[in-house]
């Protein structure tokens, strides 16, 4: 796999810590001002649904929310087997600052889930396909987390979690599928939270603005930790002493 | 460097040997497995309808958790007393090591369980032709669950509280198989064909047969290095 | 017993926890020789016996063995006894692992030399330290001539009789076109013509 001149370049921490501390505050701006707008439009400027009413709102939050769950737990195994197999420093760095974020994202479509299963179905919680799964993948990125902490060498820590991240990717897809087969065959017919088929053209927007605002609260806060981590693993670095916080 | 046979057999026999030392010690997990089916019906009344009905998701969870128990001394002590340093520098190579131990683990817990299953289905009051269905589910699943246990042992190998984590680890790696497994009990129980079931059940078993291993000994080398 | 070389050590680096353990090690082991490697504790012994074994990655170097398939024999702190194994039990998983043919003669004499014979029924654990340490020994005795063995404290718990056995053991391996590299805290009582010093600190000098 070649890669670029520049993106070698910028696989030295050191070059890393720089290039994040110059764009995570813009990072940051785009990530609140498109939330402030997504949040808007979901809440007021779209229409109320004729079927669910105003609560299937929060789907603007619950599916970007599920899918940012899911392609922070891909990047992470890709990253994790990156600095495995290519002995890439920054690589198991990011693998590592990924997990929190891609947990906390894996709760909030629980969560999210839950607040629109109540008005909708009465409980707090359905054990439909969707939603099941997205249970499984929180215990998944709870497991990688579990596990690298638990081992203090890091290096060792770094291996056995991009191990487990990879064996987990393997598995998401078996995991899914036999979860949509329970789902179907213990329920006639099946209960979904799948939104409702012709969803209003402004609540696609809304959801579209709310996934690149999490992208950009992603990346900013993945670039802030990792730096936190390049400056833990490489204080005896002399490049970090001169370098400003 | 010895054949990669040599050394699996070798180990293989090996941890035989010892467990056959160790009878008591090896009919714990059927013991743990018993006595959790137990405590359902204390906890959630007698009446035989509804033991009926949970029986096969109820047995297989208590398998799943049994089997997953037993699992944290299958390399812990090899580790501590040296013997594992001896197996991998023999095959050179850490394959040989997972496999035998995958198998071993099986064959004293897996197995013991499968055969323990029927006395369960007696409990729980559930019609014969469903018991030789969770014997079979159990036959073809708990093999799945030894060797992705396996996996998660060679991950967590020395580290504390290695044994709780591993079951976090382990766990949502296993739900393929308890669906598909306790799944088809509760097919054949609806009237429903439970070869879909069977078939995705031996499909699981042969993907973890060829990958697993692999993984698990990648895992002992980044556990030794 | 000159220039056929079991094990070639180019470069080799290590560190621990971030700590270079060691770095720029070279040396070469040749059929009969005999090398004692010393270093203060905490140099990192330990991790190049490991890495000279290929249980662990070094951070660089190259380790070669050109000897064909001249097997390479390991005995660490730990005696790789299982406590519920008898002695001949150990003994004979030992071979079976590493394909060594046995016959009851060959298991009875090596157990009379290492004075293990009245004990050869008792499981590991009813031994004592030194009789473990014997036990883990006495496998070496089994395997081939041309063998390279990496030997970590071998005089470790061993008495008087247990050392003497050791020493013997080691000039024999030698005399019969084996190598083998040990540490020891106590001077071994090899003649100085016979055992060649190895001195680890951050580097290697002869």
């Amino acid at each position: 796999m070649r890669l670029s001149p520049h993106l070698f370049a910028f696989a030295s921490p050191a070059r890393f810590y720089a290039l994040a501390s110059r764009v995570t505050p813009g990072l940051w701006i785009v990530s609140i001002v498109l939330a402030l707008i997504a949040l808007y439009v979901g809440f007021f400027v779209a229409p109320t649904d004729a079927t669910q009413g105003d609560a299937y709102r929060i789907v603007f939050i619950h599916v970007p929310a599920a899918w940012m769950s899911m392609v922070l737990y891909l990047a992470m195994a890709a990253w994790a087997a990156i600095g495995w197999g290519l002995n890439a420093r920054l690589a198991s760095m990011f693998a590592r600052a990924i997990a929190p974020t891609g947990a906390m994202f894996t709760f909030l479509a629980l969560w999210t889930g839950a607040l629109w299963g109540r008005p909708t179905w009465g409980t707090w919680w359905v054990w439909d396909a969707r939603l099941t799964s997205e249970l499984i993948l929180l215990f998944l990125y709870l497991g990688y987390l579990a596990l690298v902490e638990s081992i203090d060498d890091v290096r060792r820590a770094d291996r056995a979690g991009a191990l487990l991240a990879v064996v987990g990717s393997v598995n998401v897809p078996i995991i899914y599928f036999s979860v949509k087969w329970w789902n179907t065959l213990h329920q006639g017919a099946s209960i979904t939270m799948s939104a409702a088929p012709t969803m209003a053209q402004t609540m696609l927007v809304a959801m579209g603005l709310m996934t690149l605002a999490f992208w950009a609260y992603a990346f900013a806060v993945v670039f802030k930790r990792t730096q936190a981590i390049v400056a833990e693993r490489e204080r005896h670095a002399r490049w970090l002493s001169a370098s400003p916080a | 460097m010895t054949s990669a046979t040599t050394v699996f057999g070798a180990i293989l026999a090996r941890d035989l040997r010892l467990a056959a030392r160790r009878r008591v010690e090896v009919l714990l997990p059927v013991a743990f497995f018993v006595v959790s089916a137990s405590l359902f019906p204390l906890g959630i009344g007698p009446e035989p309808q509804t033991l009926r009905q949970i029986a096969p998701g109820l047995v297989w969870v208590c398998a799943l958790l049994a089997t997953l128990m037993s699992v944290p001394t299958l390399y812990a002590t090899d580790l501590d007393d040296g013997s594992l340093d001896q197996s991998l520098l023999a095959a050179g190579s850490a394959l040989p090591v997972a496999c035998a131990k995958a198998l071993a683990h099986w064959l004293l817990t897996g197995l013991p369980l499968t055969i323990a299953a029927p006395l369960l289905g007696l409990l729980f009051d559930v019609e014969p032709r469903s018991v030789l269905a969770l014997a079979a589910s159990l036959l073809l699943g708990t093999p799945v669950l030894s060797l992705l246990g396996n996996l998660g042992a060679a991950l967590t190998l020395g580290v504390r509280s290695g044994g709780v984590l591993l079951i976090l680890l382990v766990v949502p790696l296993c739900v393929p198989a308890l669906i598909f497994g306790s799944g088809a009990v509760v097919a054949l129980d609806s009237g429903l064909s439970a070869r879909g079931h069977f078939s995705l059940l031996a499909a699981l078993l042969i993907l973890t047969t060829l990958l697993a291993p692999p993984a698990t000994a990648a895992a002992l080398r980044i556990a030794t290095d | 017993m000159t220039g056929r070389r079991s094990l070639i050590v180019r470069g080799l680096a290590c560190s621990r926890g971030g700590r270079t353990l060691f770095h720029d090690v070279d040396f070469a082991l040749e059929a009969g020789d005999l090398v004692w490697l010393r270093a203060a504790n905490g140099y990192g012994k330990t991790t190049l016996l490991r890495a000279l074994t290929g249980l662990l990655m070094p951070d660089a170097g190259t380790i070669a063995r050109p000897g064909g398939d001249a097997p390479l024999y390991y005995v660490a702190h730990a005696n790789a006894l299982k406590g519920d194994l008898t002695v001949v039990e150990s003994l004979r998983h030992h071979a079976r692992l590493h394909a060594i043919e046995l016959d009851e003669t060959t298991i009875a004499a090596t157990l009379g030399r290492f004075g293990l014979h009245a004990r050869r029924h008792a499981s590991t654990r009813a031994l004592s330290q030194g009789q473990r340490r014997r036990v883990a020994l006495a496998a070496l005795a089994l395997g081939r001539a041309d063998a390279t063995w990496i030997l970590d404290e071998p005089y470790d718990a061993l008495d008087a009789e247990g050392t003497a056995i050791v020493d013997a053991l080691l000039v024999e391996h030698a005399d019969a076109g084996g190598s083998a590299l040990f540490t020891s805290h106590v001077p071994p009582a090899i003649d100085a013509g016979r055992l060649r010093i190895l001195q680890l600190d951050a580097g290697l000098a002869t």
